[in-house]
């Protein structure tokens, strides 16, 4: 006689869709097409980009929060995504993390910034439990009083989504392309970059981080693998991306003027 | 006491139900819709912004996406956002008809959305297509238990 699952019975379907490598604005065209026409819960985790990139919220200014005369002179890609927060620049050692679903498939999470936040931060407790001294600080995924996630999110009427860039390495070089923001975390103290965050692979490595988070997921959903065509999301006709590559132009434009 | 019987006549002129059991404010006269929009109907056009109970939800509003005037909105549907705690919310139209004009102070001051929700920090206007639509809104008092149960049930 085989004894069901409780734990699965009655929790909501969630498709997840794993890759490797995917260039971040596929993976963002994706996650906006998924929330604003889909109807069904999404994880989706990709496991580093394929190049370094510069990824802004939808109000970021690149005057204000990128060194733009080296963006510039490297050409590194800058991107402004449909959600909010703040900037980072990920790269291969990027795990990318993101969950999009309808507000009544998590009845005790209220559709609102913070209740959303909190919830995720509960969450990823099961994830790094026993793996260091991991708490959701100031809106950040933090060991100690170091940053190794961040965080933003899209809210819409009936769904929402969350996503998380975690550092699980960097190169120390590419920090150098980000100012220090005006608003900032108090727990960042001023800190620059290098003394502000910190890498997960110090603490695991990528598939076991990776495997706990889908653990974690089968404790609140009901997960089913599926495949998905990202290159085929990105030609979708019926829907207008906010998510965009800034062009040269509008980059040259936030240069500082000299006198 | 004399400051609370102040505030009280105040509240009253400005119709305003500030003492409602702790509760986020509502004004009177507006209509609300179940994604915490008002509107202020101004003959055939429509005022319209986010709750208190919205704005005090959402937190500290640091970027207002506002649309262009002349832009068609659909009743329920999304014409702009709001930024605030790393999260872009939407913002939902509750009548249809073209935008006449967009609160173009939110651009410096996104945080009049806070201060403000029901006066200053309005978001757009819209000439109604449809005056029928307002009968499907909620009045104040329908909009407050809405609020409650709301979280309570959370």
């Amino acid at each position: 006689m085989t004894v069901p699952q409780a734990s699965k019975v009655g929790l909501p379907l969630m498709n997840l869709v794993r890759f490797k490598g995917v260039p971040i604005l596929k993976q963002l065209h994706l996650e906006e097409r998924l929330l604003r026409t889909s109807s069904d819960n999404w994880c989706i985790v990709n496991d580093g980009t394929n190049a370094p990139t510069i990824v802004m919220g939808l109000s970021g200014k690149p005057s204000e929060l990128l060194e733009v005369g080296s963006v510039l002179q490297d050409k590194v890609p800058v991107i402004k995504r449909f959600t909010g927060g703040g900037t980072v620049i990920v790269d291969p050692g990027t795990i990318f993390v993101t969950l999009i679903c309808n507000r009544d498939s998590v009845p005790g999470v209220q559709p609102y910034p913070r209740s959303i936040m909190h919830w995720s931060g509960l969450l990823y407790n099961e994830v790094f439990e026993g793996f260091g001294d991991f708490r959701l600080h100031e809106n950040d995924y933090v060991f100690g009083n170091r940053k190794f996630g961040g965080n933003a999110q899209s809210i819409t009427r009936k769904r929402w989504i969350h996503h998380t860039s975690f550092l699980w390495d960097f190169e120390a070089r590419n920090m150098a392309y980000l100012k220090l923001p005006q608003k900032a975390p108090e727990y960042r103290l001023a800190r620059s970059h290098m003394e502000f965050v910190c890498r997960m692979k110090d603490y695991m490595t990528r598939s076991v981080f990776i495997d706990k988070t889908l653990k974690a997921m089968e404790n609140h959903f009901s997960v089913r693998p599926v495949e998905v065509d990202v290159d085929a999301s990105v030609h979708d006709a019926g829907f207008v991306h906010s998510t965009k590559v800034l062009m040269k132009h509008e980059l040259e434009e936030a240069l500082p003027i000299s006198i | 006491m004399a400051s609370r019987l102040w505030a009280s006549r105040a509240a009253s002129y400005l119709r305003i139900s500030a003492f409602n059991r702790g509760f986020a404010s509502v004004v009177k006269d507006f209509k609300y819709a179940d994604s915490h929009e008002w509107v202020k109907v101004e003959g055939n056009t429509a005022v319209v912004g986010i709750t208190d109970h919205a704005q005090d939800h959402l937190g500290d509003v640091v970027y207002v996406e506002l649309p262009e005037v002349g832009a068609a909105v659909t009743q329920g549907g999304s014409f702009g956002a709001v930024e605030s705690v790393k999260a872009t919310s939407d913002i939902n139209s509750p009548v249809s008809g073209k935008v006449v004009e967009v609160n173009e102070e939110l651009n410096n001051s996104p945080g009049l959305v806070n201060a403000s929700p029901y006066e200053t920090g309005w978001i757009i206007k819209v000439e109604m297509s449809d005056n029928g639509e307002l009968k499907s809104l909620m009045d104040s008092d329908h909009y407050s238990k809405f609020c409650e149960e709301e979280d309570a049930s959370h």
